[in-house]
């Protein structure tokens, strides 16, 4: 392997892994500290990228949009949070993904209803070409700004957990909620700020991807899973295990499609996360105390 | 008294059975949800548009089309069929998008007696041994924009090139079609997931391929997202990409915009093809739709033409399944592609055309036909169909 292709597989599975991360932030925060199961994070990845799509057409600015996507998909989350997620709190697993796999299906059809099924959303014009970072490596420039942005994102989100008592406080849940409610937190709120605290990252990665993808219905799906595998080989509840085992699997993935035969690099990951299982069944970096 | 009507009513179509039919049911069972249901809708679109024109009729008998959605799901496909079949009891199946989806309904079909006639996927399968009386398809054999995609590569003197395709059937085929007619050497031989939607990891393999041409597989979403890719990694200035018709049409000119203006594409028909039908059929779309005809469109259309046709030819007498059989066969009709016949398997024979994405005199992105790649094409399994 040359090292024009090692560099682009790289950054490659450093920006794809950037963008797991941040859906799967939201997933491991909501999985752990409410002990709930939400299949439907990936639509609101799916309506981060509608609403992005839909404000870049009426501002005529990218970045504009990106901000208003992330305002209004935190608000949608907050408001599902508030109505119908909060009844599923109590409910073991099953009933949850039941319930959120109705909300997937829901979504999508409301979707369709008011989008069709896919809208443009193109990368802005400046970024819409190559940059030269070595000589014989034009490497796409909007993939640099998603590892920027990726990058940015995860620095904020390590300092607002990590230092400010709200952040203090989601710990608090993540590692041992009963004595958080114990301790007088105001745990009902807790939930819906951090729901809506994830719906914000899905829609950054919906909006982000947008342009290299293509917004359209049911693109939460696929990468949902994904999110789901990047958690459990994380640990639950960790955003620090999240964070590492994105980049893991977002690598993995890359590296595999090169180096595997097809058959075998589509379950590269899947091997990844039943190795994590067996040898550290908590994950790599379980949240603790 | 009351079994006495039942059974009166019933003998009743028996009785006129040897005249003319009173309608044609046709059952379209075709791919309208999920990312792949702009393909379905297309179909259908120009498939009704057909009918419309006729006055609502085909071969002078009223048409009735009863459409159901098979959501790319082989079962709910079956679902689909069973019902229409049985309860519906329609004279043609169609519609169809997706090869895995024929392939699971086909069977059913063909044992009721039933005319399929598939207007997009033309499974490898039925074009050799397992061809059937009551299997046609109308658009194109699945192997064939492949063949004609390596036949243009070996044409413009490609020595060095790239193939991209998920790993499926149709993939699969691709990739036969495209080693038959290609010459050169094959520099990276790449499948990726069906469905896969970032093509970062094969675009660094292309890079570091160092093809001078590239021919790319994807169907819907996929060759949206691999174009725009390509695009943005600076690889299209120095690599030539080739793409199926449905590669660069509408709906990903639609996707994409200007990025797509310069690329070649191969197809069974182009939208700027010089003949009446062809002219009266894009004018008619865009005032009915207030959009641009796709490839997949314009197969929906000849469908709904080939049947108007041979319900004609046999006076509305569809119930005499051996003299409609040769009447489709005979595909007496003006096909939008220009000439076009059935070889012994009930595929088409017929020519294949290099198109060129550029502006119109109208300022918008459309296909412009720049020559014929391959003229009088069938299969390579035709030999194998024993059927008379």
């Amino acid at each position: 392997m040359s090292g024009i292709l090692l560099l682009e597989q790289s950054l490659n599975g450093l920006q794809f892994g950037l963008m797991l991360f941040l859906l799967a932030a939201g997933l491991t925060l909501v999985f752990g500290i409410m002990d709930m199961i939400n299949l439907a994070h990936g639509s609101l990845y799916m309506v981060g990228a509608f609403l992005a799509a839909t404000f870049a057409e009426l501002t005529g600015s990218f970045w504009l949009a990106v901000g208003l996507s992330l305002v209004g998909t935190a608000l949608i989350g907050m408001a599902l949070e508030m109505s119908v997620l909060r009844r599923l709190y109590a409910r073991d697993h099953l009933s949850q993904v039941l319930a959120t796999f109705a909300i997937i299906l829901i979504a999508n059809e409301l979707v369709r209803i008011i989008w069709g099924p896919q809208v443009p959303l193109s990368t802005p014009p400046a970024l819409a070409g190559p940059v030269q970072i070595v000589p014989g490596l034009d490497y796409s420039s909007y993939r640099l700004v998603i590892i920027a942005v990726g990058l940015a994102v995860a620095a904020l989100l390590y300092l607002a957990v990590a230092r400010t008592r709200a952040g203090m406080l989601v710990r608090a849940g993540a590692s041992n909620r009963e004595m958080a409610i114990a301790m007088g937190v105001n745990i009902k709120r807790l939930f819906t700020i951090v729901f809506g605290f994830g719906a914000a990252l899905c829609a950054i990665a919906g909006a982000m991807l947008g342009p290299i993808l293509a917004v359209q219905v049911g693109m939460g799906e696929s990468i949902l899973i994904l999110a789901f595998v990047v958690i459990v080989i994380g640990g639950i509840g960790s955003v620090r295990g999240a964070f590492l085992a994105s980049l893991l699997v977002g690598v993995a993935d890359t590296f595999g499609r090169v180096l595997l035969p097809p058959a075998l690099a589509s379950m590269v990951i899947y091997i990844l996360m039943a190795a994590v299982l067996f040898w550290r069944p908590q994950g790599l970096f379980p949240s603790h105390g | 008294m009351k079994r006495t009507l039942l059974a009166l009513a019933t003998a009743v179509p028996i009785v006129f059975s040897a005249h003319a039919a009173d309608k044609v049911k046709v059952g379209f069972i075709s791919t309208l949800s999920g990312p792949n249901a702009a393909i379905g809708g297309d179909i259908r679109d120009g498939f009704n548009l057909a009918i419309k024109l006729a006055g609502g009729k085909l071969g002078g008998l009223p048409a009735e089309v009863i459409v159901a959605d098979d959501q790319l799901n082989p079962d709910v496909a079956k679902q689909n069929a069973d019902r229409l079949l049985k309860r519906d009891r329609v004279d043609f199946v169609t519609g169809t998008v997706f090869s895995n989806v024929v392939l699971a309904i086909a069977p059913q079909v063909l044992e009721s007696k039933t005319f399929f006639i598939g207007p997009n996927a033309g499974p490898a399968q039925y074009t050799g041994a397992q061809c059937n009386p009551f299997f046609f398809v109308s658009s194109w054999p699945s192997e064939a924009y492949s063949e004609a995609a390596g036949q243009y590569v070996t044409q413009r003197g490609f020595k060095n090139v790239v193939f991209l395709a998920p790993n499926y059937q149709g993939g699969k085929d691709a990739a036969n079609g495209f080693k038959r007619y290609y010459k050169g050497k094959l520099a990276e031989e790449l499948y990726t997931k069906l469905g896969q939607l970032d093509y970062a990891a094969e675009l660094a393999q292309i890079r570091a391929a160092k093809p001078d041409a590239l021919y790319v597989f994807l169907p819907g979403g996929m060759g949206i997202n691999f174009i725009k890719q390509f695009v943005a990694s600076g690889m299209s200035k120095d690599i030539q990409l080739v793409v199926p018709l449905w590669g660069s049409d509408q709906d990903i000119i639609r996707a994409v915009g200007d990025p797509m203006l310069g690329l070649f594409s191969l197809g069974h028909w182009t939208i700027d093809l010089d003949n009446p039908a062809n002219k009266r059929f894009v004018a008619e779309f865009e005032k009915e739709y207030k959009r641009l005809p796709t490839g997949y469109a314009a197969s929906g259309y000849d469908t709904g033409l080939l049947l108007d046709a041979s319900i004609r030819k046999v006076k509305g007498k569809i119930e005499d399944k051996e003299a409609l059989r040769a009447a489709l066969k005979s595909a007496d009709f003006k096909s939008v592609r220009g000439d076009f016949k059935f070889g012994a398997n009930q595929f088409p024979v017929q020519s294949y055309y290099l198109q060129v994405v550029a502006k119109t005199a109208d300022g918008k992105i459309a296909h412009k036909t720049m020559g014929t790649v391959l003229t009088n094409r069938g299969d390579a399994y035709v030999q194998d169909c024993k059927m008379k």
